[in-house]
């Protein structure tokens, strides 16, 4: 029951902030008119056209599916190598500089660059997606790594806990920590970036959704567009990633000593 | 058997122990005392092999070698029984056999009701005996204790030196510890060998043949005066600012 209202009382502290952002915008539309700033009400109404003529579902699943498989390549391989290059310093050595290197590049570029070499379509999209959002992963991962107690390195030589069960028992838990931060960071670049692609190189999904709300001057469409991203990227990020952290950490949410002794 | 010949260290420009000749035999329980800083740890850290030494030989023919360190360095996302079975793990026990026999050892230290907590909701005194518990799980015949017991308050200390007295050297189960706790070494040790000096060396050696059921607190604190009236253990006692290091 205390946890019902807790957890009731938590829901109701982050829609306090969603509510207060839709008022702002609702007093922003009202102030500029709704050509130029269409209120969340017209944003909705767009909504459930797109929805009426089947259009949204197509969307959000083509964008869905584009950015979680960029996504996933990106974690997993940007995971492996962040460990790789945590666990030997001459490998990191040599991947650090590859890293900076693919997060300079700006997005924008990838995707012209990805649309010369695999012409319009998912592809580009992903691909885009796995080049930006896989220098985050591999940081992470490099860095928790990195930072595992020496002194729990030294008990595991004194135990003689052989590599396979070190990577398990020792390197994976620890850099949970450190890895799903990064992931949540990547997850948003994923969806951005998604978006971004589609604008140039589909024919289907939100990106391409937003496109044609441009050509049309159709504003409250792009604004229902805009809504339906971040609904994805919160659902993505609440609905499955922050429960699979807790999931990987039950220790993390446990407090304090059970009694002294 | 251990065996340290004429073993000196350097780490960097610094000397830390040189030319340190030591024995533990099979069953012997031998305990380093000396000042911070003598290098008692590094020796420790050498007879455990994490460590060569520079020059010198360091034989080491127990079967079996665990360590438990001054802190519990217990792993935090696991819970008591799996830290309690870590070793068995690394050795290829399945889970089942591992899970039985960690909990016979959780009974032991008087950890029964807590096989499902995490390290962080146990006090430091029941996570060092989790540690106790982990090194005794893997069937070592040799045991070393780096200073234990130095964070724990003088009561827990006594209950967990009567564990070790109980589960480790009433089992015939060679330790060398170290300590800096004259009435601790002298409650658990066959000898007793004073490092000192910067590097460290042996200063001193000291058989304890009173049986343990006869030292009592009274006669651990006469000894220690006993020990202490000698010039080269009080010397070494004294405080030497300059020998804080590593």
């Amino acid at each position: 029951m205390g946890s019902l209202i807790r957890s009731g009382l938590g829901w109701g502290g982050s829609l306090t902030g969603v509510l207060l952002f839709v008022a702002l915008w609702e007093w922003g539309s009202l102030s500029y008119g709704s050509f130029l700033l269409p209120g969340p009400r017209d944003a909705l109404s767009s909504i459930v056209g797109f929805a009426d003529n089947g259009e949204l579902w197509a969307a959000v699943w083509a964008t869905t599916w584009r950015a979680m498989t960029g996504f996933a390549i990106a974690a997993l391989a940007g995971v492996a190598l962040g460990l790789i290059a945590g666990l030997s310093h001459t490998v990191g050595r040599a991947l650090e500089p590859v890293s900076t290197v693919l997060l300079g590049i700006p997005p924008i570029a990838w995707i012209v660059l990805a649309m010369l070499w695999f012409g319009s379509g998912s592809l580009a999209a992903i691909y885009t997606v796995v080049a930006t959002t896989i220098p985050v992963a591999f940081a992470g991962a490099q860095i928790g790594a990195r930072t595992l107690d020496q002194r729990l390195q030294e008990m595991g030589d004194v135990f003689r806990v052989p590599f396979a069960m070190r990577l398990w028992d020792f390197y994976l838990p620890h850099i949970v920590s450190y890895v799903f931060p990064a992931l949540i960071t990547a997850l948003g670049v994923a969806w951005k970036v998604t978006v971004m692609a589609e604008l140039f190189a589909t024919e289907d999904g939100v990106g391409a959704g937003m496109a044609m709300a441009r050509v049309s001057l159709d504003t409250a469409g792009a604004m229902a567009w805009i809504v339906v991203v971040v609904v994805l990227l919160l659902v993505a990020e609440h609905g499955f990633l922050r429960p699979l952290q807790k999931k990987m950490e039950p220790w993390r949410q446990v407090k304090g000593p059970a009694m002294p002794g | 058997m251990l065996t340290l010949q004429k073993v000196s260290l350097d780490l960097g420009p610094n000397t830390i122990v040189s030319d340190v000749d030591l024995q533990v035999a099979p069953g012997e329980s031998v305990c380093l005392v000396g000042p911070s800083g003598c290098g008692k740890t590094s020796l420790l850290r050498m007879a455990s092999g994490v460590l060569d030494a520079t020059s010198g030989q360091v034989s080491n023919q127990f079967t079996t070698t665990a360590a438990v360190f001054q802190e519990p360095r217990l792993l935090p996302w696991r819970r008591l029984l799996d830290n309690i079975a870590l070793g068995l793990k690394a050795r290829g026990v399945p889970r089942r056999d591992r899970l039985t026999q960690a909990k016979e050892l959780a009974d032991q230290v008087g950890l029964s009701d807590y096989d499902e907590h995490f390290p962080h909701e146990l006090s430091g005194g029941m996570q060092q005996r989790v540690a106790l518990a982990r090194a005794l799980a893997v069937g070592a015949d040799f045991l070393l204790l780096d200073e234990p017991f130095s964070a724990l308050d003088v009561g827990l200390r006594s209950e967990a030196q009567d564990l070790v007295e109980r589960l480790v050297v009433d089992q015939g189960i060679a330790t060398l510890m170290v300590t800096h706790d004259l009435t601790e070494a002298l409650r658990l040790a066959h000898r007793i060998i004073v490092v000192s000096g910067s590097p460290g060396t042996v200063v001193f050696e000291h058989p304890v043949t009173t049986p343990y059921r006869e030292r009592s607190h009274a006669w651990l604190y006469e000894e220690a005066g006993h020990l202490l009236r000698q010039p080269v253990v009080s010397e070494s006692f004294l405080f030497h600012p300059d020998s804080e290091v590593a």
